[in-house]
């Protein structure tokens, strides 16, 4: 008898366990927007940023009278950077009823994510993800019209270095000296050679080195002797280190520009040798009066450890979809239903270059890919007091 | 007492086969009616990949009593052979999904046969190093093999996309049926009891003349068999795969698994791999906390049932009968 009435007990609770997950359905009319990433483990530092940026705008939406009258609430889902997690993670966040997502964190969570959000056409954002896989598909030649960033590409800094030699440099020659074999690099050195025919820029040189050279006299030469008025090095901040203390060694006098790998390369050559070149970057600290309130705002609300470029790119992000979600709401489509989904896709297509975003005040425009075309920070390095110093130039 | 007549094997089986069958119709009639949404659909998948990845490293450590620790690199090349199987081939995904499931288990035994013969020699601690340093040298290698060889086959860190994602709830679940139905059957068998032997008392058993070599690699290439199984379904799952999913904690996932449910229950694992896979999915209601509760949930267990949930024990259904019409237990058999 005990044994009956024990395992009785026992079914009662299992039931009321499922009963806790199905009740609870609330009437009130908000915008569910999901948050996915890495909210614990190793990854943590970066999928919290994301979600602090995206959860201040979204607040500060909601203090502003929401969108349409309806508040947005978000849904927050921690897959621990494992990509199991991330797929039934974004299939819980479906199931709870989001309307669109900011996530995932890194490339190849994102990409997973991809591959089930595209089928349902549900509207996503991400703030960190620079893998050209993420919004097109190069094996099925599909472009995923569901998925847009906030971040560049790697390759989009490389046409931006480009464009701003040419116009603001005034540059005619130019010349590439590039880390082979390696897919960030030569990106950008085929990015950068890209824009300069279409700008009229000649590239004088194209010159290559391997992982782990020391000496690049023999490139840097070859350069010399054609001449050119900038010389792009698209590598990281140890090699192009030395890269610099070389060439001008050997007398290149002209101005030298690099991608987002230069960050930290003052400690890497002298102020003299560097002061005057100029980097891509994808966020300045505290260079303009918005990113000034926001970072202020994001320390007050969450503390320093969290504040670097993805909580910047989240709060674009969180804007992002706010304007998609401003246009779903215009067009008076119901939540849940397969045209708001594509009337908030439609609205980031159109809108997204209204979005004064704080990494990219001149809005964001999505190219026949999806890829962002945003505003890149220029910074330049600036001789201090003989210490090299990487100050803001200019959002180009 | 009645006297009970032992049905026949065949009966038997048929009896577990029909009542499977049912629970899967079940299954997936619930599912059809969305009264288990597409959420919780994904996680009993993962909870069925679990239980095979589960029973079969329980063949390593709780039957033949070794402690492999290369569940990460055996998944990882099932998952990568069946994968990539599964991109090239131009039939029809889901038809062919079981040949790919086969191939990928099929190649993970084989590379269970080439590390196990070397490695089975070694007892203990040092077999527990060399399967986790061959698991490592799987995840390189997928890592690096593309650019090392120049061709393109694996893609390395780039992942490899575009997996056909043929695992359901129910080709899963067969999986996991056929996983523990071998498994079940070869420990019945006159090998299990070799390999069982091989576990209580080596020097014993090779004085009875039980061939240690040959049973120790049978038992590890059939676990590095299932692991590869349950790779290609994880494969189907995801749609997509990265070396970095294969690390050391992916291995020490699975033997939690194993030792929370008791090393040598096949039951146990099942139960512990449904336990844990789920536990830590309804605990999302505590938020931040669930780590915490998570944690503690296991040191509990371990605290109160150190031999994890089911010690030695299995599930038998005349147990629950006799439970229920309050018979006395029967002596154990064995």
């Amino acid at each position: 008898m005990k044994k009956i009435f024990a395992i009785i007990l026992s079914a009662m609770l299992l039931l009321s366990m499922t009963a806790c997950g199905g009740g609870g359905e609330k009437e009130a009319e908000t915008i569910k927007v999901g948050i996915l990433g890495p909210h614990t483990g190793e990854l943590a530092v970066y999928g919290l940023a994301v979600r602090y940026g995206a959860e201040m705008y979204f607040k500060q939406v909601n203090d502003a009278g929401g969108v349409n009258g309806k508040m947005i609430e978000v849904v927050n889902y921690d897959d621990q950077g494992d990509a199991t997690m991330a797929v039934t993670g974004f299939t819980s966040l479906v199931d709870d009823g989001i309307v669109a997502l900011v996530g995932e964190v890194t490339t190849g969570n994102c990409r997973a994510v991809v591959d089930e959000a595209y089928p349902i056409n549900m509207p996503m954002v991400t703030a960190s993800a620079t893998a050209t896989s993420i919004t097109y598909d190069e094996e099925t030649k599909t472009v995923f019209k569901n998925v847009f960033r906030t971040c560049f590409i790697d390759a989009y800094q490389g046409s931006k270095m480009a464009d701003f030699a040419s116009k603001e440099l005034g540059a005619k020659k130019a010349a590439v000296l590039y880390l082979s074999g390696d897919d960030y690099t030569q990106g950008l050195a085929e990015a950068f050679e890209a824009q300069c025919k279409e700008m009229g820029v000649e590239v004088v040189a194209k010159e290559a080195f391997s992982k782990g050279d020391k000496d690049f006299n023999a490139q840097l030469t070859t350069i010399m002797a054609a001449n050119p008025d900038v010389v792009f090095l698209p590598n990281y901040y140890e090699d192009d280190g030395m890269i610099v203390t070389q060439a001008r060694a050997l007398g290149i006098k002209c101005t030298l520009l690099g991608g987002d790998g230069w960050a930290g390369i003052e400690k890497y050559a002298s102020a003299a040798d560097l002061a005057g070149c100029y980097y891509a970057s994808a966020y300045a600290a505290g260079s303009t009066a918005e990113l000034k309130a926001f970072e202020e705002a994001f320390v007050a609300a969450y503390g320093e450890d969290y504040l670097n470029m993805f909580a910047a790119t989240a709060y674009d992000a969180a804007m992002v979809v706010v304007e998609g979600l401003k246009a779903a709401e215009a067009k008076g489509a119901k939540a849940g239903e397969e045209d708001y989904k594509q009337a908030v896709i439609d609205g980031i297509d159109q809108n997204a270059g209204n979005v004064k975003g704080i990494t990219s005040p001149s809005g964001y425009k999505f190219d026949e890919y999806n890829n962002p075309e945003k505003d890149v920070v220029i910074m330049t390095i600036k001789d201090v007091e003989g210490v090299p110093t990487p100050t803001y130039h200019m959002n180009y | 007492m009645k006297t009970r007549k032992n049905l026949p094997l065949i009966v038997k089986y048929l009896i577990v086969a029909a009542v499977y069958a049912l629970f899967l119709l079940a299954g997936n009639l619930l599912i059809k009616n969305k009264v288990i949404g597409l959420y919780y659909t994904k996680v009993l998948m993962v909870v069925a990949i679990n239980m095979i990845l589960a029973v079969s490293l329980n063949i390593g450590t709780g039957y033949l009593g070794q402690l492999p620790l290369g569940s990460a690199g055996f998944m990882a090349v099932g998952a990568y052979a069946s994968a990539i199987f599964m991109r090239k081939v131009p039939i029809d995904p889901k038809l062919i999904f079981p040949v790919g499931i086969i191939l990928g288990g099929l190649v993970s035994g084989l590379f269970g046969l080439i590390i196990g013969l070397p490695a089975l020699r070694l007892k203990g601690d040092y077999l527990a190093i060399i399967t986790l340093g061959f698991a490592e040298i799987i995840r390189i290698v997928i890592l690096n093999i593309d650019k090392a060889l120049g061709i393109t086959l694996t893609y390395g860190a780039a992942n490899l996309k575009n997996i056909p994602k043929t695992t359901t709830f129910t080709n899963a679940f067969i999986w996991v049926f056929i996983a523990c139905f071998l498994i079940k059957a070869m420990m019945n068998s006159r090998h299990g009891r070799a390999i069982l032997s091989i576990r209580d008392n080596e020097i014993a058993a090779e004085s009875c003349g039980i061939n240690l070599t040959f049973y120790k690699t049978m038992a590890f290439v059939v676990y590095a068999f299932f692991t590869g199984v349950g790779g290609a379904l994880y494969a189907g799952y995801l749609g997509i795969l990265n070396p970095s999913g294969f690390g050391f904690a992916k291995s020490i996932d699975i033997l939690v698994i194993v030792v929370l449910g008791g090393m040598g229950s096949m039951t146990g694992s099942v139960i512990s791999s449904a336990v844990l896979t789920i536990v830590p999915e309804l605990l999302r209601a505590f938020s931040d906390y669930r780590m915490i509760v998570y944690s503690l949930l296991l040191i509990i267990v371990m605290i109160f049932r150190p031999t994890g949930l089911m010690g030695t024990k299995e599930f038998n259904p005349r147990g629950i009968m006799d439970f229920f019409m309050g018979r006395k237990k029967r002596k154990e058999e064995r």
